[in-house]
């Protein structure tokens, strides 16, 4: 196994992207990850608050939320009949058209981009799903290796908490119902579940998720997150020689801050 | 690395491929019709038809969104979905599928896109291995005639603006259909194409097809096959 860790400045895994000039790309990529229900969004918008608050210029953004295949997505899972591999492919689409147009021209500009879930999730759900690992990793080797992952680990008996008080219901994928991998909703979300859990911790050490354990109360994982966050910019100091000219870079924030307006 | 996965059903898998106007439709449609008439239970799939995909599809192409990279990926999700939903449940019911394109265009086309080769076959590896697969070879300017001679406009991703060649779309084209043709012929050995002279007469070419199919096919239908039990096997060798 390759490390994936090294960092900065920012690359890919395995294969780089038509036309993209990997030294170009300025700002921070921090990404936080862990099954559903473990709480990433509530900290992810605390995050892009105090990001901020401290000057930094933050993208946000997840799953399913392309221009291109974020429509396609929802509405090909309303109808129950999306294979696996169907979907893995298509979440992958949206994932390299949110890398290619948003990501990517945003870490040009500087931004902070901060990502609810990565490819690790696209890539859980299908080794879950029984996916060929290799298959998997090698066709998200464009994604670019990030500055820093969190994993927000919990057991699923800490999930099903969340999902019966928070969303008063359990979901169809998220509870792998599509493979069926219980008699009945509630035994299938326990079995897709324990299996993503175990996928992520299988994850963890080749692609350097920093584990924060996310039974602690959302204080606590924020606290923990910030401390850690704070890190990653003094990794990196202004001394680091930039390639592009100032000049040449100036047209191209402005270009970006339109990308970033749209998505709200 | 092995490229597709071996088929263990009981259904076989003819594909065609070849450049846009090198016939490869016209000579698969004749083959289906004759491999019906023979008792065989024939289905097809077409490049880029999932109904699924197909919104997607579509708002990409009308707004020009797609890079190399996420054009490569909706078109194998579109292939995946036919795959999963449409092929292999034919395929193990014992169905004759005919697809009329398959994973070589992807290989051809994405590549002259600046994807990179061995990712764009790594994305195909969950295909089935194809029993047949028909390589119709023709010259590129007979291609074009075909094309260019009678039809509608040409649109933006189909003449490969996309790629920049060239500001005159029928000469972006021309430039992209010629680099496709040499993806295609560097694949026909690795492939393992069976290579139809695409320049012979329509009823030269599909004998030869005809003659393929029944040497591969072998001396009954494959176990499973649907269709009338009262058409015997010696009707395909007549």
């Amino acid at each position: 196994m390759q490390d994936y860790t090294r960092r900065p400045p920012l690359s890919y895994y395995q294969t780089p992207l038509p036309d993209v000039d990997y030294s170009e790309l300025q700002g921070k990529l921090i990404v936080i990850e862990g099954p559903d229900a473990v709480g990433r969004s509530t900290q992810v918008r605390g995050l892009k608050l105090w990001l901020e608050e401290l000057g930094h210029a933050v993208l946000d953004t997840g799953m399913a939320r392309s221009a291109l295949a974020g429509k396609g997505i929802k509405e090909a899972k309303q109808g129950n009949t999306l294979g696996p591999r169907t979907m893995t492919l298509f979440y992958t689409t949206d994932f390299a058209d949110r890398l290619e147009n948003e990501i990517i021209p945003a870490l040009r500009a500087g931004f902070v981009v901060l990502m609810d879930r990565y490819i690790y999730s696209i890539m859980a759900r299908a080794i879950a799903r029984g996916e060929n690992r290799a298959w998997i990793e090698r066709l998200a080797g464009f994604a670019l290796v990030p500055h820093a992952v969190y994993y927000l680990r919990a057991e699923v008996k800490d999930l099903i908490t969340r999902v019966v008080v928070g969303k008063g219901a359990f979901d169809y994928w998220e509870s792998g119902l599509d493979l069926g991998f219980g008699p009945e909703m509630y035994t299938s979300f326990l079995r897709y579940q324990a299996r993503l859990i175990r996928v992520f911790d299988q994850l963890a050490v080749p692609y350097g998720f920093q584990v924060v354990d996310a039974t602690q109360s959302a204080d606590q994982v924020f606290h923990e997150l910030k401390t850690s966050i704070a890190t990653v910019f003094e990794a990196q100091p202004e001394a680091t020689p930039k390639k592009a000219p100032a000049a040449s870079k100036a047209p191209r924030v402005r270009r970006q801050v339109n990308v970033v307006a749209s998505i709200d | 690395m092995q490229t597709f996965m071996p088929n263990r059903c009981p259904g076989r898998l003819i594909v065609v491929e070849g450049i846009d106007g090198s016939g490869k439709s016209t000579q698969v449609s004749l083959l289906a019709q004759w491999l019906r008439l023979r008792g065989y239970a024939v289905a097809f799939s077409e490049w880029n038809s999932s109904p699924l995909v197909r919104e997607t599809t579509r708002r990409g192409k009308k707004k020009a969104m797609f890079t190399p990279t996420t054009f490569s990926l909706i078109h194998a999700t579109d292939f995946a979905d036919r795959m999963e939903r449409y092929i292999v449940p034919l395929l193990q019911a014992g169905a004759v599928v005919c697809a009329d394109r398959y994973a070589y265009t992807a290989f051809a086309r994405d590549v002259v896109r600046g994807v990179d080769r061995a990712w764009v076959r790594n994305l195909y590896r969950f295909a089935l291995k194809p029993s047949l697969a028909f390589y119709f070879k023709v010259p590129l300017e007979v291609a074009l005639g075909r094309i260019l001679g009678g039809r509608a406009a040409l649109k933006y991703y189909e003449a490969g603006m996309d790629v920049g060649l060239s500001r005159n779309i029928e000469e972006s084209f021309r430039l992209f259909q010629g680099r496709i043709l040499a993806e295609y012929e560097s694949m026909i050995e690795e492939m393992g194409f069976h290579v139809i002279d695409a320049t012979k007469s329509i009823e030269a070419q599909q004998r030869e097809m005809r003659r393929i199919v029944r040497a591969q096919f072998g001396p009954g239908r494959p176990a499973g096959v649907l269709g009338t039990p009262e058409v015997s096997v010696a009707r395909l060798h007549a």
